[in-house]
């Protein structure tokens, strides 16, 4: 732990009374390769009819055998270098057994003590509840590739099972029980969405299970709290079946406060995996530790181990994340913080604004502009959807131009114009006199929709403050 | 025409000058199979429509039929690994081995018996019924592929596949008096092929003579996309390897000379001194004791059992996991258990390590001799039910066949006359990772000049046209 985080932590402290929320995250994302994981069915499995979707490997007939897709390999190790993890260069794949009907083989091809990366960290910044930027920096145990299991769709009396989505490859990113309040943790997953899609290897999609969250959370009571041994508490409490960030924050606000009450009762809760109800915001006991699985992993003898040369890995590269993107962005244009930060949420956004940047930078003394931050103010056009980033560039660059060019004021049409509003507006000058100065906005509006525009809205704003004022 | 006893070589050239027409050829196995299958249970499906093949004298194989082991998937074919559990399944797809078979024009003609999952050395755990040694219908054939064994020695297919995990090529073919090869683990793609012990599970061939194996093994060897252990080490003709009269370096080691039964150790010395005068040079070399294979090989392979048939829980094979047959059972309880977390560490890890270790004592070993030869089975064929007295009656059988399937490396038995019981005796002999055509060069010499001591003609007598 670093020493920033020492000083988080003992900040947040100073706010909570007895016990220190003890987060960490696993996540499973689903690759959107062409072909499986280990046979060549398609990837897209998402409303197909059931069970047309499969072949004899992934649907674990007797006698196939998966072969890996390499593809996904090279997916799992660029996902794992875009957060800073150690790619093991020897790396196997080992069966974990256990029943369930959703599970062709009655093992789950996936990876156990050597994984395809481990000990990596995620940095970004946020805006906390105060508005101060703040970087957080979040460790991340290991990345792991497996493949996903089929679907149960229970009707009644009656569970019916849907293999077309087993054996879609699914990546496995466990993070370090390092969060300590739910915000942080939802601010992580939508970092983690956006860099992923970044990197376009999956959709990320929670509401169809493309990207699935499964918190954990135990408290720690503070008198045992210590720093140095770094002691966690002798219980943990999953939570699954959670399909928004969102919910992902209520689920963990709510254990944080069940199980607050039941350490208040002298009690310690109970180790298990609970669900997420939706509707009613609660989670709900799913399995207890007694009913946990002994899962018998064992190297698969199926798959040969990975060896990784270094010219391999050298190959599979990182493009700019948003993270460095937002650094970029307020470094080199002086944008602020929460322009840089929306512009880089959707990556074809962010990579419009930088094509647009490099166009009028071979253009610039053409563009008759007045803007003294010209990125700042592309930046606020796009943020605040001013011109539509559908546009091929050289056209967003026209309207750009015209809307930043300097305007040439007719003095007598808007000393007119002015006047006119001010008079129909007597109720919002009364309002601005009483201090409600929002109402200037309003004024300095009706006055440029009735120049049509052709007027600079701050030499507009001066001079109607003038005149209320005079 | 008479066909008993003929090779696939020869019956080859004889559909390929038309003097034998392919359904001739088939019905004539037919006709021996309704003869002599009732007694013997060689095979449990016979495909006596064969329309639906391409039956021509084209390809390699030119239309010759070929019998295949019941874990072999087939195409709307039963496979039911000789358990009732599969009873009912019909594989929507050929496993690599049966495709390439086809496509070279070869005809299957049947599925031969097995212990149940392949888990035995006699085929007396098949839930079909036992497979009968041709020579002494009180006595087992030997396994599991014993039914691929029995139906070549009594000439009811002219050729078999087989599979072993550890012994069940090299046994049956011992006790049934034919020739089996186990060849490297990944030369022949395991796709398709009911899983037992993965990491052992090795395809192989039966036949009465050596240039028929080479013959068939060219076809179905090689590196296939479907199994990602199979290797790339390009396959030889090894047909055309066989007629060059090589020198070898043979070594013996005592070790796998303990417990045998004496008549077969005289025969086994009596072999070695044929290849000395051979030219060949014999020299003692010094390996770890099988004893030590036969723990390692009943901790992964069972580990690796448990995980394999988990699939077969009632949900979607028809039957329910009453229907597992006791062996199946015992092996999945061992394997659980030695998977079992707490446990791994003393069993499945560190029965690895000893694998490792059997896998460097080979090598070791072949950097002084290309061969090691000694007997395929301490005894030879035993009497029906005679296993039911020893709990570890597979792995005492398999004992000298085990080291070779842990380290992964070819071994092959050659039928070497028969014992004072008119039992088949069999001879072993392992070579280093992928010198598949070496060891068949010495067998096929080893054959020209032996003859098998007669051994072919002694068995085909009994069965008659």
């Amino acid at each position: 732990m670093n020493a920033f985080v020492h000083i988080r932590i003992l900040r947040e402290i100073q706010f909570m009374n007895k016990y220190q929320p003890i987060i960490g995250l696993e996540i499973h994302v689903e690759l959107k390769t062409k072909s499986k994981m280990f046979c060549g069915c398609p990837c897209d499995w998402f409303g197909k009819p059931p069970n047309s979707n499969n072949c004899p490997v992934c649907l674990g007939l007797p006698g196939t055998l998966p072969v890996p897709n390499k593809k996904a390999v090279e997916w799992t190790i660029k996902i794992a270098k875009a957060l800073n993890c150690k790619i093991n260069t020897i790396s196997k794949f080992d069966r974990k057994n256990y029943f369930y009907p959703d599970l062709p083989k009655a093992y789950q091809i996936s990876q156990y003590d050597q994984p395809i990366a481990i000990k990596g960290s995620l940095k970004f910044k946020i805006q906390n509840s105060e508005f101060k930027v703040e970087e957080k920096e979040i460790a991340i145990t290991r990345v792991h590739l497996e493949e996903d299991t089929g679907k149960l769709i229970h009707q009644g009396n009656e569970s019916l099972v849907d293999f077309n989505r087993a054996g879609v490859p699914l990546v496995e990113i466990v993070t370090e029980p390092v969060f300590r309040i739910s915000d942080d943790a939802k601010h992580f997953l939508e970092e983690l969405q956006t860099i992923l899609r970044y990197l376009d290897v999956a959709d990320c999609d929670m509401e169809k299970g493309s990207m699935r969250v499964e918190p954990n959370v135990s408290l720690m009571k503070l008198e045992t709290w210590n720093m140095k041994q770094e002691k966690l508490p002798n219980y943990k409490v999953e939570i699954k079946n959670i399909n928004s960030f969102r919910y992902a924050k209520y689920a963990i606000d709510y254990e944080i406060k069940r199980q607050t009450e039941i350490l208040e009762t002298g009690e310690t809760p109970v180790q298990e995996t609970r669900g997420f109800n939706e509707n009613k915001n609660v989670t709900f006991s799913q399995r207890t530790k007694e009913e946990a699985h002994d899962y018998r992993y064992f190297p698969e003898p199926d798959i040969p181990p990975m060896v990784f040369k270094e010219s391999f890995l050298a190959k599979i590269t990182v493009p700019e994340l948003p993270g460095s993107k937002v650094e970029r962005y307020m470094r080199d244009y002086g944008l602020k913080y929460q322009d840089a930060f929306i512009l880089t949420r959707d990556k074809n956004i962010a990579e419009y604004f930088d094509v647009i940047n490099s166009k009028l930078k071979s253009q610039k003394s053409k563009l008759q502009v007045k803007s003294q931050n010209l990125e700042n103010s592309i930046a606020t056009l796009i943020v605040n959807k001013k011109i539509s980033t559908d546009l091929i560039p050289d056209k967003f660059i026209k309207q750009l131009s015209s809307l930043l060019s300097p305007k040439e004021t007719d003095e007598t049409q808007l000393k007119k114009t002015i006047d006119i509003i001010l008079d129909q507006n007597q109720k919002a000058i009364g309002e601005y006199k009483k201090g409600k100065t929002n109402v200037i906005m309003f004024l300095v509006g009706s006055v440029m929709r009735e120049l049509k525009g052709q007027a600079d809205a701050t030499v507009v704003r001066n001079k109607i403050e003038k005149e209320i004022k005079s | 025409m008479k066909l008993l006893g003929k090779s696939v070589i020869e019956l080859k050239k004889l559909l390929l000058s038309k003097q034998l027409k392919v359904e001739e050829l088939y019905d004539y196995f037919l006709n021996r199979i309704t003869k002599y299958d009732k007694e013997i249970n060689s095979y449990l499906s016979v495909i006596v429509d064969s329309s639906d093949q391409v039956i021509k004298n084209i390809g390699n194989l030119s239309g010759i039929p070929v019998a295949i082991k019941d874990n072999f998937c087939t195409q709307g074919v039963r496979t039911s690994a000789a358990s009732i559990v599969l009873a009912d399944f019909i594989p929507p797809y050929d496993s690599t081995v049966v495709a390439r078979i086809k496509k070279e024009s070869g005809v299957i003609i049947g599925k031969t018996n097995t212990d149940a999952w392949a888990h035995g050395s006699s085929t007396e755990t098949s839930d079909f019924g036992v497979t009968k040694n041709p020579m002494d219908y009180s006595r087992v054939a030997g396994g599991s592929s014993g039914g691929s064994a029995a139906s070549v020695a009594s000439y009811l297919s002219p050729i078999a596949i087989g599979s072993e995990t550890a012994g069940s090529i090299r046994i049956p073919a011992g006790w049934c008096g034919v020739v089996g090869l186990k060849p490297t683990y990944g030369r022949i793609s395991r796709y398709g092929v009911i899983a037992m012990g993965s990491s052992w599970d090795c395809p192989g061939i039966l036949a009465l003579n050596v240039a028929d194996v080479a013959l068939l093994l060219q076809i179905i060897a090689g590196r296939d996309p479907y199994d990602a252990t199979s290797v790339e080490t390009p396959v030889v003709n090894y047909g055309n390897y066989l007629n060059t009269k090589k020198t070898y370096t043979i070594g013996i080691a005592d070790e796998y000379f303990n417990d045998v039964n004496e008549e077969i150790c005289g025969r086994i010395d009596q072999c070695i001194q044929i290849l000395k005068k051979s030219g060949h040079k014999i020299r003692k070399v010094k390996l770890i004791d099988p004893k030590y294979a036969v723990s390692v090989y009943t901790i992964l392979q069972r580990s690796e059992v448990s995980s394999n048939l988990g699939r077969y829980d009632g949900i979607r094979y028809g039957s329910d996991r009453s229907a597992f047959g006791k062996e199946a059972k015992t092996r999945i309880m061992l394997g659980t258990y030695t998977l079992s977390h707490g446990y791994y560490d003393a069993y499945y890890k560190k029965a690895l390590k000893a694998r490792q270790l059997i896998r460097n004592d080979f090598e070791v070993a072949f950097k002084d001799v290309d061969f090691i030869v000694g007997p395929t089975a301490p005894c030879t064929a035993l009497k029906i039910g005679e296993s039911e007295k020893y709990p570890f009656f597979g792995e005492m059988m398999d004992k000298l066949c085990e080291p070779a399937s842990a380290a992964g490396i070819p071994a092959i038995n050659l039928p070497v006359g028969l014992d004072k019981k008119d039992l088949p005796i069999g001879l072993q002999i392992m070579a280093n990772h992928f010198r598949e055509e070496d060891l068949l060069n010495i067998s096929y010499q080893f054959e020209k000049e032996t003859e098998f001591f007669g051994i072919k003609n002694q068995m085909l007598k009994l069965y008659p046209d």
